[in-house]
């Protein structure tokens, strides 16, 4: 895999061809299921977004955030279930106070902190994650490559 | 000790960017120094010694049996002499907290090599430099060309500019700790024990600051964080339950629990716990786990509280961060022309 700094700084600047990579972490009970659904009603969104599953949103550790960075992600979506819902009762909020510190992290390394977004789509709102996939990739589009404002 | 001079095991340490505290630091082994050079021929040692870099230049490829390095590597002359002292050792060791993971100078990371400058030749309170006088790399004098080193634009620790075999983090290593590697390395100079496996740290342990902090530990959710210069610490309570903003479940054990023992904060200079490798992100998942709250707004309020996030969290390892790696841009151009130096 390419990393940012081995891109080197011409490979970084935005071309017509720059596509952005956002890596998404789904829990696996209610978003997972959510994408799945938005896939068996034909709901459309956006390519650049993958999808890794993991069993919960709380399950994401903040090193999986910055190693996605790190290997040439342009934005991290993650995503669990409503608040109130977590299967494992209270793992959304753990997901909640990890991104808030994330966000200001990122900052401090000169990262829009706008690249990492905690959404809730529950199993039944195929059309939500589409739409935040759909949402997310215009917004790294406008944002372009990763490189440090410090 | 009798042991002839030629065959004492050649040792060699030396400072890039750093305070010189572990210089210090390998004094505080205090009269066993005189153990350490009854068991060594020291052939390099810049602050202590009179031996100068072309005295290491002359020297055969791996002559030095150890070079203890400590210091980042901030400057060409700095990465000239990671690899030249690379090619000279066998057994080059990251040697504190500066050559592991950066330490203070590369908290300069967050900013601009321009930034840099022009805070200490002109902004500072404390500098007086009204003709803004800026260090070059090559001045003509009427005495001659005088030379000063490339000043790159970030500071990398010793791994991420040559092969480095083992690692001894602490700012600085503690004087019991230096004294356990220096046995360890006498006993198998000595007596032909194996080494250990590349790449392993000494002088530490394999657990967090916390596993070795005498406080007692209750996991309270924290509703506010306050500085220690705001409440007097009960000092028998974990600071961070206390609410002070403590390091200790993101750091390697192996200082004694030094800080905190005290009553002080510990600050994370013994690097990332084992299994880790990224200190910041550590303290994020462990601070997430204890933050009283459920909603954004409050949780925003509370994390206010913690002034200077990223220089709190990666006091001592941004030079490599993960974050830092997304961001790299390979800018110090110069560097080539070192490579080139080194090679020849």
């Amino acid at each position: 895999m390419v990393t940012t700094a081995e891109r080197g700084p011409d490979a970084a600047a935005p071309e017509e061809s720059w596509q952005p990579k956002v890596v998404a972490f789904l829990c696996n009970w209610c978003s997972y299921t959510g994408a799945d659904l938005a896939g068996i009603s034909r709901i459309e969104w956006d390519p650049s977004v993958a999808i890794v599953r993991i069993m919960c949103s709380g399950r994401m550790d903040p090193t999986f955030v910055a190693k996605a960075f790190e290997f040439g992600a342009d934005g991290v979506i993650i995503s669990g279930c409503h608040p109130g819902d977590c299967h494992y009762q209270e793992g959304n909020y753990k997901a909640l106070r990890r991104v808030h510190l994330m966000r200001r992290l990122l900052d401090g390394f000169g990262i829009d902190p706008g690249r990492l977004r905690l959404v809730w789509v529950s199993a039944s709102e195929g059309d939500v994650w589409a739409e935040t996939a759909n949402e997310m990739a215009n917004e790294i589009r406008s944002l372009g490559p990763i490189k440090a404002e410090r | 000790m009798t042991t002839d001079i030629k065959t004492k095991p050649k040792l060699a340490l030396y400072w890039a960017a750093s305070c010189g505290g572990c210089e210090i630091a390998v004094l505080d082994i205090k009269e066993k120094i005189l153990d350490v050079d009854a068991a060594f021929d020291i052939v390099f040692w810049p602050v202590a010694v009179d031996f100068k870099v072309k005295d290491v230049e002359a020297m055969e490829d791996g002559e030095i049996d150890i070079c203890l390095f400590n210091g980042a590597i901030r400057t060409s002359d700095n990465e000239y002499m990671a690899g030249l002292l690379r090619r000279k050792a066998k057994i080059l060791v990251a040697f504190g907290s500066c050559a592991c993971e950066g330490c203070i100078p590369a908290l300069s990371n967050t900013t601009t090599r321009e930034a840099t400058l022009d805070w200490v030749y002109r902004d500072s309170p404390s500098t007086v430099n009204p003709d803004d006088i800026r260090p070059q790399t090559e001045t003509e004098t009427p005495v001659g060309r005088l030379e000063l080193p490339a000043f790159w634009e970030t500071v990398c620790s010793l791994e991420q500019v040559v092969d480095v075999d083992y690692f001894v983090p602490g700012c600085p290593p503690q004087a019991h700790q230096i004294w356990a590697v220096l046995e360890a390395v006498i006993d198998i100079l000595e007596h032909g024990k194996p080494l250990p496996p590349k790449g392993t740290v000494l002088g530490a342990g394999d657990r967090t600051c916390c596993d070795e902090c005498p406080l007692t530990r209750e996991e309270k959710k924290i509703s506010q964080f306050v500085r220690l210069h705001e409440i007097i610490p009960d000092p028998d309570q974990c600071l961070l339950d206390q609410g002070i903003l403590c390091m200790g479940p993101a750091t390697r054990s192996g200082c004694g629990g030094l800080c905190v023992s005290v009553g002080v904060p510990c600050r994370g200079c013994y690097g990332p716990p084992p299994n880790s490798k990224d200190q910041g992100t550590k303290m994020i998942a462990a601070l997430a786990s204890v933050i009283d709250s459920q909603d954004p707004e409050q949780i925003d309020r509370i994390l206010d509280g913690i002034v200077d996030p990223i220089g709190t969290f990666y006091r001592f390892s941004m030079a490599t961060a993960t974050l830092a790696g997304a961001t790299r841009s390979g800018s110090n151009g110069d560097r080539k022309a070192v490579d080139e130096r080194l090679t020849t």
